[in-house]
This record gives structure tokens, sequence and C-alpha cells, in this order.
């Protein structure tokens, strides 16, 4: 199962859909980093408003994807975390500090704008 | 206490498919979406210490229908390595797997009862409740 990457101007748009595993997870974190490099482009939405649970792993794996991406020059934000998985993520001690969000694809859109001046 | 159904964990897709069945089970009693997703996420980090330390197990539920509290039980059985010290592994931030260190103090808040027994070179056996509230 792989996650659809969609490419608009030079924004990289993602929307999970799926229940993510572990390698689900693994490959969508080297298939954005690669899309990045091939594409070019300066901003990346991942949206996970269809996502009923992130759990440790998963969130340490969508955690590291910003912190690589912004290696590589490139802003992440992720947009439409559910109330619930919020409440989790909180009792599971996850606090995704550094990560910027938005409340849904429209505001992510407009966050990355400001962040990159554009 | 009713019926126990459980899901054996070998390999890494078990991870998703026990968190989908508690989280069914956890619907069916009439758990909140935010307990379902608690219940959820308390079981893939169970099921996923299983696959990582012991690397098979399993993770049994049980509906606990009393006259006046409905719940769910979940116990998570490996004979994996065990835990030397499970006071360490109970602390915030502890990890061996280069993970978040979130795991059992993490599922242990996200539950209403925690109970933990292992022993070195014998296993682990994990078991935790929530009740609908």
């Amino acid at each position: 199962m792989r996650i659809p990457i969609l490419k608009l101007h030079n924004y990289l748009l993602i929307s999970i859909q799926t229940e993510i595993d572990d390698h689900t997870a693994i490959q969508f974190q080297e298939d954005l980093l690669s899309k990045i490099h091939q594409s070019g482009s300066s901003g990346v939405v991942i949206d996970l408003t269809s996502v009923e649970i992130i759990d440790s792993f998963i969130a340490k794996v969508l955690g590291d994807v910003v912190t690589m991406s912004d290696l590589m020059g490139a802003k992440v934000v992720l947009t439409g975390i559910q109330p619930a998985v919020a409440m989790t993520l909180i009792d599971l001690g996850i606090h995704l500090k550094n990560v910027p969000t938005a409340l849904d694809l429209e505001q992510g859109l407009i966050k990355l704008h400001q962040e990159l001046g554009e | 206490m009713g019926l126990q159904s459980c899901v054996n964990i070998n390999k890494e897709w078990d991870i998703v498919g026990a968190r989908q069945m508690g989280r069914d089970i956890a619907r069916e009693i009439g758990f909140g979406t935010v307990d379902q997703a608690r219940i959820a996420t308390a079981i893939s980090e169970l099921a996923r210490n299983i696959y990582l330390y012991a690397e098979t197990g399993q993770i049994c539920f049980e509906v606990i229908d009393n006259i006046n509290q409905k719940g769910i039980s979940m116990i998570a059985i490996d004979s994996g390595p065990g835990i030397r010290d499970i006071s360490q592994v109970m602390e915030d931030g502890f990890s061996t797997s280069g993970g978040l260190g979130a795991g059992l103090p993490g599922v242990k808040r996200l539950m209403d009862d925690f109970d933990i027994k292992s022993e070195e070179g014998k296993g682990t056996e994990i078991r935790a409740l929530k009740w609908v509230r």
C-alpha cells in the first residue's frame, strides 16, 4: 500500500485516507522525501482528517518526516488532526512541539504561504 | 464476563488487525469516539511491543458487563525476553527501541486500570481495562 502524493504548483499535497501500518508509514517517509527532491517543492501539506489513530510509532514517523523535509529545505504542515487523536497523543505523552499544524487543508495552505513568504 | 476474542501477533500487519478488533468491540459496547481512539491506540502500543521484543504473542479482549458497569478488558501475553526492571519501563521517555518511549506509561494513562507482570527469560503479561463512562 502506498500513500499518493499530489503536486500542486510548488506544493505537495497528501491526504492520508487509509489505516496506516508501520510499513506504509516508512514507505511514505521515503516516497515524500524523494518526491520533494524530484519536484523541488518548497511546501508540503499532510492532511490527517481521515486518520482515526496515531500511535507513538506513527507519530514518530510523522515528526521525523517534518524534520527531514526541513533539512532538505521544504516546510511541512500537518492538518486536520481529529479531536480524539489530539487527546490520545497528549495522553501518550507525545506533544509534536516543533511540528507546524493547521485546522484544515485550506488553513494549512495559508500557513505555508505565510511561512514561505510567497 | 463476556466472550473472549483473541488476536495472534506474528507480523507487523497484526498490529493493525488487533487495534481494529479492539476498536470494533469498544464501539459495540458503547464507548465514545475519543475512548475508542484511546483503546485502539493502547492496543497498538501493546501489540507493537510484542512484535518488537517478543516477536510473537497474543492479545485477548473480554467484554465486562456488570449490573452497573460496562467495560473492555485486554490481556497482552508473550513468551519473549521479559522485562528486567519494570519501574524503568514505566518511566516516561524510557525506550530501548529508539522510539518515543511513550509505550507503557502512555498505555497506562490511556486506560483506567493497568497491571504488568514480567519475568526475565519467560515473558510478559499486561492487563489493561477501560470502563464505559
